[in-house]
């Protein structure tokens, strides 16, 4: 899931929940979720491009 | 606003009770009065204690009359924040969630304190559930800056930052899982340390973010915070009184990219000027760099917001009218977030563990500001910073939650105050707490500049 597609999904999730006050703070976590994402600690399954030397092990 | 005064320290006042120059009956009655004076106006405190605290200055009295010595806090007034449980009273975390909450028991760090003779005045005002920075939201009203009512003293320990400064309590315990000891001791010419994580025990205090909570002393002085750290402390690592040794040859690297892009030119100027007094004193200071401090918000959002959803999920599903709209939404939030954006955030965690600690290599401490801007006005949505209107909530985390991510041990010291008298404080880390101590009693007068501790109002 795309933080685009989850931040849709929550977004429709907390209006159906009566919860409009939420739409700011999704909107903070989608930003954060995607910068998260872009890190250049993060693996690649595919192998196709390497951690940075500075990444820990992955959690778990 | 009124002239500059000394804090009194709890070692001064404990130095004054083994003359028998005061008693702790006195200085316990003395505390009682400035909260009956001035409370009503500041609201520091959810539950004032004036019997049990009273009774116990009385026994402490006593004790030390019969050669009974429990040490530096005995007979020493302080506040707690209403965070931590104390046996036969409500934990509040100021919130109506926990209407109807009794503590069966003591935390950890209270038996610690009454075991050392400790006389607790009452239990302080914090934001709800310590889920923000400036003591707005709280069920039991907001707390007021003792110097400026219009302002906020800053949080979440907010009422612990004005007990202490208000002349309610000689120090007070508080928590920071971003900076909410050393956020409201900056705002409030206070010392604050956040201990190493995992330091001083968190048994018996309402979490708001397992991985990231930390219990310390807010107080006068570097010794004060020491003293204090001793006694709550698993293994403290501390013998004896600190002892001040020579600024010279003292190394610190200041963490300027990033940290300093959103800064006050007040908090800029006493930042500059505590530089040069340190230079002046032979500290040499170089600049480092978080090469990753840009995703310092974004770890600390998702690390923070889903541990408290996590432990909010059954209130908010049961009694979701009883938290502040505000605070609701925050942990609503944090519901949302997705397992492997969190695990991403813990990882974050790590690589920015190494940066500090690599920052820190051959150096002492890092040095940079505690708070990005003075205290912030009540009611403020935004600051304008730097030209740029902010979220309050974001300047004031700005420089201090890195430090809740990687566990390093960070205290604010007093290094100035802005043209109208607002404190500013300068942050000291370091790698272990008792290090980074002894380096903050070292520079602590250069840090100050002969200014003597906060403005008393």
């Amino acid at each position: 899931m795309t933080p685009e597609d989850w931040l849709e999904s929550a977004r429709a999730d907390a209006i159906r929940r009566d919860l409009p006050d939420l739409q700011a703070m999704l909107e903070g976590l989608a930003r954060t979720a995607a910068a998260l994402r872009n890190a250049d600690w993060n693996d690649d399954a595919s192998g196709a491009s390497e951690p940075a030397p500075a990444a820990p092990p992955p959690a778990g | 606003m009124s002239g500059a005064v000394e804090l009194p320290s709890l070692l001064e006042l404990g130095r004054s009770l083994r003359a028998g120059e005061t008693t702790s009956e006195a200085a316990t009655e003395r505390c009682l009065g400035a909260i009956r004076d001035r409370d009503r106006s500041i609201n520091a405190f959810i539950t004032v204690l004036a019997d049990t605290a009273l009774e116990a200055a009385r026994a402490a009295d006593r004790e030390l009359r019969a050669g009974r010595d429990r040490g530096p806090l005995h007979g020493v007034p302080i506040s707690i924040k209403d965070i931590l449980d104390m046996a036969g009273l409500p934990t509040t975390a100021a919130s109506h969630v926990r209407r109807d909450h009794v503590a069966a028991r003591d935390a950890t760090v209270i038996a610690r304190l009454r075991d050392a003779g400790a006389v607790m005045v009452g239990k302080t005002n914090l934001h709800e559930f310590a889920l923000g920075t400036t003591n707005e939201e709280s069920a039991y009203g907001p707390v007021h800056h003792p110097l400026d009512a219009t302002r906020s003293p800053g949080g979440s320990s907010g009422g612990s930052a004005a007990s202490v400064l208000a002349g309610m309590a000689y120090a007070s315990i508080g928590t920071d899982t971003g900076g909410s000891i050393r956020i409201p001791s900056a705002a409030c010419g206070l010392v604050g340390l956040k201990p190493r994580f995992r330091e001083v025990p968190t048994q018996g205090v309402v979490p708001l973010s397992a991985s990231l909570d930390h219990v310390g002393p807010l107080c006068a002085t570097v010794a004060d915070a020491a003293a204090i750290f001793r006694i709550v402390a698993d293994a403290p690592g501390l013998d004896g009184s600190l002892q001040p040794g020579a600024a010279r040859g003292v190394r610190l690297g200041v963490p300027r990219r990033y940290f300093f892009d959103l800064l006050d030119d007040e908090v800029a100027s006493a930042f500059d000027a505590t530089c040069a007094r340190l230079a002046a004193a032979g500290v040499t200071i170089d600049d480092v760099v978080i090469p990753h401090a840009s995703l310092i918000p974004a770890a600390y959002l998702h690390v923070a917001l889903t541990e408290a959803a996590a432990f909010h999920a059954k209130a908010l599903e049961t009694r979701p009218d009883d938290y502040t709209p505000t605070v609701r939404a925050r942990l609503e939030a944090g519901r949302y977030v997705l397992a492997e954006d969190y695990l991403r955030a813990l990882r974050a965690c790590g690589v920015l563990r190494h940066e500090v600690s690599a920052a820190l290599e051959g150096r002492d401490a890092l040095l940079l500001p505690s708070l990005a801007v003075p205290a912030t006005p009540l009611g403020a949505a935004t600051v304008r910073v730097s030209g740029i209107d902010e979220p309050v909530r974001n300047v004031t985390l700005r420089l201090t939650q890195l430090f809740n991510l990687t566990g390093h041990p960070a205290i604010t010291v007093p290094c100035g105050a802005t043209g109208t008298g607002l404190p500013i404080g300068a942050q000291l880390v370091g790698t272990s707490t008792p290090a980074l101590l002894q380096t903050a009693a070292t520079l602590e007068t250069h840090i100050r500049g002969g200014r003597g501790t906060a403005p008393r109002p």
